[in-house]
C-alpha cells in the first residue's frame, strides 16, 4: 500500500472490509484504491477536477466529476455504508447541507478537516494580525479554497445542534495523533466518524 | 482466426433473421456490413464493439472506399492506440438503415428493386438487435467493452439495457438518453429539405437518374452547425471572407463559413444516401430509453453489472453535459459502477472525432480497467 495521507490512513483503518464506500472529493483516488486493494471495498468517488477524475479512472476506479454542493443530491438514500468527505468540508459553499447529504447517502460518514483553532494559527492571528499562512494552511486569504474555516469545537457544537452522533474521533498533529481533550488547541487535523 | 472469413476488412454477412422490429413487422434477411481490426482471442473475451454516429459507417479505422480518406476514428483505434488492436478484436458495423452495405433503403427488397421508402422504420434498439445477431454469428457471447459517441452512445446504452449480460463495460460519449424537442426539430429541418428536393421523388431515385443531392446537402449543412460550437466557428472562420478582398454584395459564398458549409454539404452527398438519412434521423428521434421502462431511466439499468463511463464535452450544445448527467444519475440510482467526466474542448459535439488528448486518456484508462 502506498503511503496514505495521515487522515486518510485513519479512515482506511476504520472502515469494515467489503463495505460500500463513496469518497466525496476523492482527488486522484488514493484512498479508494487502497480501500479496494486492501479491504475489498466497493469504492465510488466524486471529484470536481476533470484531470483528477481521469487519473482515478486510470486506476480502474469509478469516479464521477461533480460538485459536492450540487451533485450529491443525485444519489439515492443509504446507498453506501460510508460516505467520506476528507479535507473538503471547509471548501464547500454550504457545509451544513453537504453534511446532511453525506448522512443521507451513507449509513455512516467520515469527515476530516483542518482545525482553524490550532495554536499556531491562533498565535499567527493574534500577534501577526493577519490571516495565517502556515504549513497546514498554506494558501493566502484571497486564493485559499477554504471558504468556511471551522474549529474542532465549532464542529462538535454543530453536530450537537443537529443530533448527529459521534461514533469515533481522531486528532492529528503532523502525522501523530493527539488526545481529544486538548484537541481544539493542539490538533492540526480532525477526523470524525458520524451517524444519525 | 487468420483464415476465418468472418473477420477482416470490408466484411459483409447476410443473416437469415427474421429480426422483429420495434415498429412491428420484421426484417429478413438481415444484411450487415462490418470490419474487424485485431484478433479475437481463444475465449472470445477481447471483443470491443464500435458504434458509429448518424452519418458514420463501419470504416472506423480503414480508408473509406468512396472518399479514400482515413476512417473516422483512426486516431483512436489501432496498434498501441487507446482502443488497442494489439490487445483487442475491434468490431465496427454499419447500422441497419445505413447505406454502406447493411440492410437499408438502398438494399434489395427481395423483388430485385431497392426498398426505398418501403424499408421499415427502425429504432436504435433494432440497430442493436441486428448487431447482437452479428455477435452471435462471430461467436462473441460478451463484449469486453462497447464504445459509441452520439448515436453510437445511444446504441451502447441500448445494448447495456437490452443485453446486460453481454456487455461488461460501456463507454458512452457525447450522448443522451432521449432526443429532445430541439434535437427532433433540427432533424425535421433536414428531412424536409430532402423531401422538398424534386429529385427525391418519394424516395424512388435509385433508377440511375438524378438524386436529391441539393436537399441532402442542405440537411447536412443544418446538422453540421449543431456539431460545432460558436467558439470553434469563431476561431476557425470568424467573419473572414472566402478568397476575396471585399464583400460582393451578392449571394455567392462571401464568407469562409459559408464556403465551408457548402463544401461539407456537397461532399456528404458523395458518400451518403438521402433515404438512409431520413431513416436514421427518425430512429434517433424515436430514441427515449426510459420510455421502454415505465418512464424511469434507472429501471433500464436495474441490477446491472456493467461498468459505465460517460464523457461529455463542455462546448457540446447538441447533447450537452446535462444530458450525460441524467444518465449518470439514473446509473447511480441503479447502483451501477459509473464514471463521468466533462472534458474541455473548443470543438463542440464533434470533439470526440478530433484531437483532445485528455479524452484519449479517459478512453485508455476506462478500457484498461476492464483487464486483459
Amino acid at each position: 500500500m502506498t503511503e496514505l495521507r495521515p487522515d486518510l490512513a485513519i479512515i482506511a483503518a476504520n472502515i469494515a472490509p467489503g463495505a460500500r464506500v463513496l469518497d466525496v472529493g476523492c482527488g486522484a483516488g488514493e484512498l479508494m484504491a487502497a480501500l479496494r486493494d486492501d479491504k475489498g471495498c466497493d469504492a465510488r468517488g466524486m471529484e470536481i477536477d476533470a484531470a483528477n477524475v481521469s487519473s482515478a479512472m486510470m486506476r480502474g476506479l469509478s469516479v464521477i466529476q461533480g460538485d459536492a454542493d450540487v451533485d450529491l443530491a443525485d444519489y439515492p438514500d443509504a446507498a453506501f455504508d460510508y460516505a467520506i468527505l476528507s479535507q473538503t468540508l471547509q471548501t464547500t459553499r454550504r457545509p451544513d447541507l453537504v453534511l446532511e447529504q453525506l448522512l443521507r447517502i451513507g449509513r455512516k460518514a467520515f469527515v476530516s478537516f483542518p482545525n482553524f483553532a490550532q495554536w499556531r494559527i491562533r498565535v499567527s492571528l493574534m500577534w501577526g494580525g493577519r490571516m495565517p499562512v502556515t504549513q497546514q494552511l498554506p494558501a493566502r486569504w484571497y486564493d485559499t479554497p477554504n471558504i468556511h474555516h471551522v474549529t474542532i469545537d465549532d464542529f462538535r457544537g454543530f453536530l450537537k445542534e443537529r443530533d448527529v452522533q459521534i461514533e469515533g474521533q481522531w486528532f492529528l498533529s503532523g502525522d501523530k495523533t493527539t488526545t481529544a481533550a486538548g484537541a481544539n488547541l493542539l490538533a492540526e487535523h480532525a477526523v470524525f466518524l458520524l451517524s444519525r | 482466426m487468420k483464415d476465418d472469413q468472418r473477420f477482416g476488412l470490408n466484411a459483409h454477412v447476410k443473416l437469415l433473421g427474421p429480426l422483429a422490429l420495434d415498429g412491428g413487422g420484421s426484417l429478413a434477411p438481415v444484411e450487415i456490413a462490418y470490419e474487424s481490426y485485431g484478433t479475437l482471442n481463444s475465449d472470445a473475451s477481447n471483443a470491443i464493439l464500435i458504434c458509429h454516429a448518424l452519418t458514420g459507417d463501419q470504416h472506423a479505422a480503414s480508408n473509406h472506399p468512396i472518399t479514400g480518406k482515413p476512417g473516422w476514428w483512426t486516431r483512436m483505434i489501432g496498434p498501441g492506440k487507446p482502443i488497442d488492436t494489439d490487445r483487442f478484436c475491434v468490431i465496427s458495423t454499419n447500422v441497419i438503415g445505413g447505406c454502406m452495405g447493411s440492410s437499408g433503403p438502398e438494399t434489395d427488397s427481395g423483388d430485385g428493386t431497392p426498398f426505398a421508402m418501403r424499408f421499415p422504420v427502425i429504432t436504435v434498439r433494432d440497430m442493436v438487435r441486428a448487431q447482437a445477431l452479428l455477435m452471435d454469428h462471430l461467436g462473441i457471447a460478451q463484449l469486453h467493452t462497447i464504445v459509441g459517441g452520439s448515436m453510437g452512445g445511444m446504441q451502447a446504452m441500448s445494448w447495456a439495457a437490452t443485453y446486460p449480460d453481454r456487455v461488461k463495460a460501456a463507454l458512452i460519449i457525447a450522448s443522451t438518453a432521449r432526443h429532445s424537442a430541439q434535437n427532433i426539430a433540427f432533424h425535421e429541418v433536414g428531412r424536409q429539405a430532402i423531401m422538398a428536393d424534386p429529385n427525391w421523388r418519394g424516395g424512388d431515385y435509385y433508377d440511375g437518374g438524378k438524386t436529391p443531392d441539393a436537399g441532402l446537402a442542405v440537411a447536412r449543412m443544418a446538422a453540421h452547425i449543431t456539431y460545432l460550437s460558436e467558439q470553434g466557428l469563431t476561431e476557425k472562420f470568424g467573419r473572414q471572407l472566402q478568397n476575396r478582398e471585399a464583400k460582393t454584395f451578392g449571394f455567392d459564398a462571401d464568407f469562409q463559413v459559408e464556403s465551408y458549409l457548402r463544401h461539407q454539404g456537397l461532399s456528404f452527398t458523395d458518400r451518403f444516401d438521402a433515404n438512409s438519412y431520413l431513416y436514421i434521423t427518425r430512429a434517433i428521434d424515436y430514441w427515449d430509453l426510459a420510455e421502454d421502462y415505465g418512464g424511469v431511466l434507472a429501471s433500464a439499468f436495474r441490477g446491472t453489472k456493467t461498468r459505465f463511463c460517460l464523457v461529455s464535452f463542455d462546448t457540446d450544445w447538441l447533447y450537452p453535459t446535462a444530458e450525460s448527467r441524467i444518465v449518470v444519475k439514473a446509473l447511480n440510482a441503479a447502483g451501477a459502477a459509473v464514471s463521468f467526466v466533462e472534458i474541455a474542448s473548443p470543438f463542440g459535439h464533434d470533439a470526440f472525432f478530433l484531437d483532445v488528448p485528455e479524452f484519449d486518456r479517459v478512453v485508455d484508462g476506462f478500457i484498461r480497467a476492464g483487464g486483459l
